[in-house]
């Protein structure tokens, strides 16, 4: 069992034949993804690897392929128009690998994905993975194995760092999600927690945070009301000066919420351990476990 | 990106938002000018990337063009906060009959940009919003409508009793978020928003910060990027394309991925170290880049230690070996260096470094530590 992904994700590809594109869509298809289609507009007509359908529009590969999620490698500047488009032709689950996406173009985003029951993964994400069964977006399938806990975090390689923990050490994974580093993401910690709390196939979770904003106050928060499996927690950013926004575009800490000590204490105090290093997490799911 | 407060004003004035006359001087004999030209009592005000600027004796009331002249001296090339003052913007120090807040900011929880006004402005506005929140108006907006009328209309209320005030104050707050929306800012700032003791409603002091990532599609604002303002190591990285903040620590850090970076400086502190910086190499490493970066880190005489780790996914451990080793031929390394790499092309990365006389690590605490014993040795 898994979360957003598994054996029936059907792909769409947004950005196929692009470098990012293109090197990504073949490390997801030797995974083992099913890749039904990818869109570059001028491009329609011509295979992909000679495999893959590639259309001008996702509305023309939607019609041909069913695909019944997209994820998006298109450059900064062109990424807001192809989270519309997918959501236009009826696309229920987009995974935004691209960073740099304005913020602004997110507020306009948001709305229009709400409306139509859109749930999009990102942007500014590494996407995820739930090992054996499909990977969509970049994480590395190699440093997954599969297993019964979930793993959702703001970062990329701070993540594959704690999941090589836990594949070296014996404790495989049921999904792994990237949610993203900017200000404005589609999915949230809660929308994550909520969904392992009701998988089957998932035991236990370990949450990554950073500092910037409130959502892994908001996830303690949850935790502590609406979470019956374990929950244990780790949070980037303890030495980051105020005021500077630490190459994430949503990791800035201020005085509103976003510094690591007032993230630390809103999951200790909602009973989640947090890990000081990520060697620490192994440890600390066998004492809740 | 900030821009100064002359920048601001000059971006919201062709927004139509009212502020005094005033003008920006290089020198002390351009600020006699300007005083002159004003004829009356002026502010001069130093134009630095920082708050405090009043505190730090950067602004200054001046009864006449020689005194506007005197203070124009002092501040100019006057240290705050690390910043050197350039410029200095001279307006008319208006007498004042109350102070006011207006701002818009992207509220990461709503998902959309909020229009903020109070009462009590002239102040440090997040102390406000610490201790007394009820004293802050907000409204989030639309963004495919833009901020409403009647939502303009109610900040206005929330600020003034007078009914021609109310309506000055809720065209500045259109005019604001209009100004906010079109320049792709993350934060848009009138503080304080004041009334004149004729009633007039003037704005007296903008900020604005523009979100990095409009940049690349907006030329003409980023061409207002005071170079001067940043430390030239940062300066630096960005035009390499790595993400780079100085700190005052002595270990030297480079990592990729910017949360993995975070968690390197967090244990190089857990063991009893201080990190030199946060720099992040970002997802594709060709080997230039890591020579650039190793270039940055050691021209911080601060440094004692240089640590990398290194997690390959995208990034491919053996272009960073080579880059190590090309910078360690390009320039000698006077202080310790610990590699640290795991994940992809591992073994080739390990090979390039043993043969060229360096040891690759493959544990994170391993390595911290060791960079935070060679830093403190």
């Amino acid at each position: 069992m898994s979360i957003f992904i598994d054996r029936s994700t059907r792909l769409l590809v947004q950005g196929v034949t692009g470098r990012d594109g293109s090197f990504h869509t073949r490390q997801m298809i030797g995974y083992g993804t099913t890749v039904v289609a990818g869109v570059t507009p001028g491009k329609g007509g011509s295979r992909f690897d000679g495999t893959v359908p590639v259309y001008n529009t996702v509305a023309e590969a939607v019609r041909d392929t069913q695909p019944n999620a997209s994820v998006i490698y298109v450059p900064a500047m062109a990424a807001a128009s192809a989270i519309f488009e997918a959501a236009d032709s009826g696309l229920t689950l987009i995974i935004c690998i691209t960073e740099g996406i304005p913020v602004l173009d997110m507020t306009r985003v948001m709305p229009f994905l709400h409306e139509r029951g859109v749930r999009l993964i990102g942007p500014n994400c590494p996407g995820l993975i739930s090992p054996g069964q499909s990977k969509v977006g970049i994480i590395p399938g190699d440093i997954c194995v599969p297993g019964r806990v979930g793993v959702v975090s703001r970062s990329g390689t701070l993540t594959y760092e704690i999941v090589h923990q836990l594949s070296t050490r014996g404790f495989g994974q049921s999904t792994c999600v990237g949610i993203g580093g900017d200000p404005i993401i589609g999915t949230t910690f809660v929308d994550c927690l909520s969904a392992f709390q009701a998988d089957a196939g998932t035991d236990a979770v370990v949450m990554i945070g950073e500092i910037g904003g409130t959502d892994e106050q908001l996830a303690a928060d949850f935790v502590r009301r609406a979470m019956t499996k374990p929950v244990v927690g780790f949070i980037a950013g303890q030495t980051a000066p105020p005021g500077r926004r630490m190459g994430h575009a949503g990791a800035i800490a201020s005085g509103s919420g976003g510094t690591a000590s007032e993230k630390i204490a809103a999951l200790e105090s909602a009973g989640i351990p947090v890990m000081r290093r990520p060697a620490d997490v192994v440890q600390l799911l066998k004492e809740r476990l | 990106m900030n821009l100064h407060e002359y920048q601001a004003r000059e971006l919201l004035q062709r927004f139509g938002i009212p502020f005094p006359h005033g003008g920006v001087a290089g020198t002390a004999e351009e600020a006699r000018a300007i005083a002159e030209r004003l004829a009356g009592p002026v502010m001069v005000k130093a134009q630095v990337h920082s708050g405090g600027r009043g505190k730090a004796g950067g602004v200054k009331l001046a009864r006449n063009p020689t005194e506007a002249a005197a203070h124009a001296t002092r501040i100019l090339g006057m240290t705050i906060h690390d910043l050197t003052v350039q410029k200095v913007l001279v307006v008319p120090a208006a007498e004042i009959a109350s102070e006011s807040y207006l701002g818009v900011i992207v509220d990461r929880a709503a998902q959309r940009p909020v229009v903020m006004g109070s009462a009590a402005g002239g102040v440090d506005i997040e102390e406000v919003a610490a201790r007394t929140p009820e004293r802050i108006q907000r409204v989030p907006v639309d963004p495919r409508y833009g901020l409403l009328p009647h939502q303009a209309t109610a900040l206005g209320f929330g600020l003034y009793r007078d009914l021609a005030q109310v309506r000055a104050a809720a065209d500045i707050a259109e005019k604001l978020y209009a100004a906010f929306y079109a320049l792709g800012a993350s934060l848009a700032e009138i503080n304080p928003l004041a009334t004149t003791p004729e009633g007039q409603v003037i704005a007296l002091d903008a900020k604005l910060v523009i979100d990095d990532n409009e940049l690349a599609r907006r030329p003409e604002i980023a061409a207002l990027r005071d170079l001067s303002a940043e430390a030239p190591s940062e300066r630096q990285a960005r035009d390499h394309g790595l993400s780079f903040i100085k700190l005052q620590g002595s270990v030297g850090c480079c990592v990729n991925g910017a949360g993995l970076a975070m968690a390197t400086m967090d244990l190089v502190k857990l063991y009893g170290g201080e990190p030199a910086n946060f720099l992040d190499i970002g997802g594709s490493s060709n080997p230039q880049k890591v020579v650039a970066a190793l270039q940055i880190i050691t021209s911080d005489p601060g440094v004692r230690s240089i640590l990398f780790n290194i997690f390959g996914g995208i990034t491919r451990c053996d272009d960073v070996a080579n880059g190590i080793v090309q910078a360690t031929r390009q320039f000698p390394l006077k202080v310790p260096l610990v590699i640290r790499l795991t994940g992809t092309n591992e073994a080739e990365a390990i090979a390039i470094l043993t043969n060229a006389g360096f040891s690759g690590l493959t544990d994170m605490d391993d390595a911290v530590r060791r960079a935070v014993a060679l830093a403190q040795a």
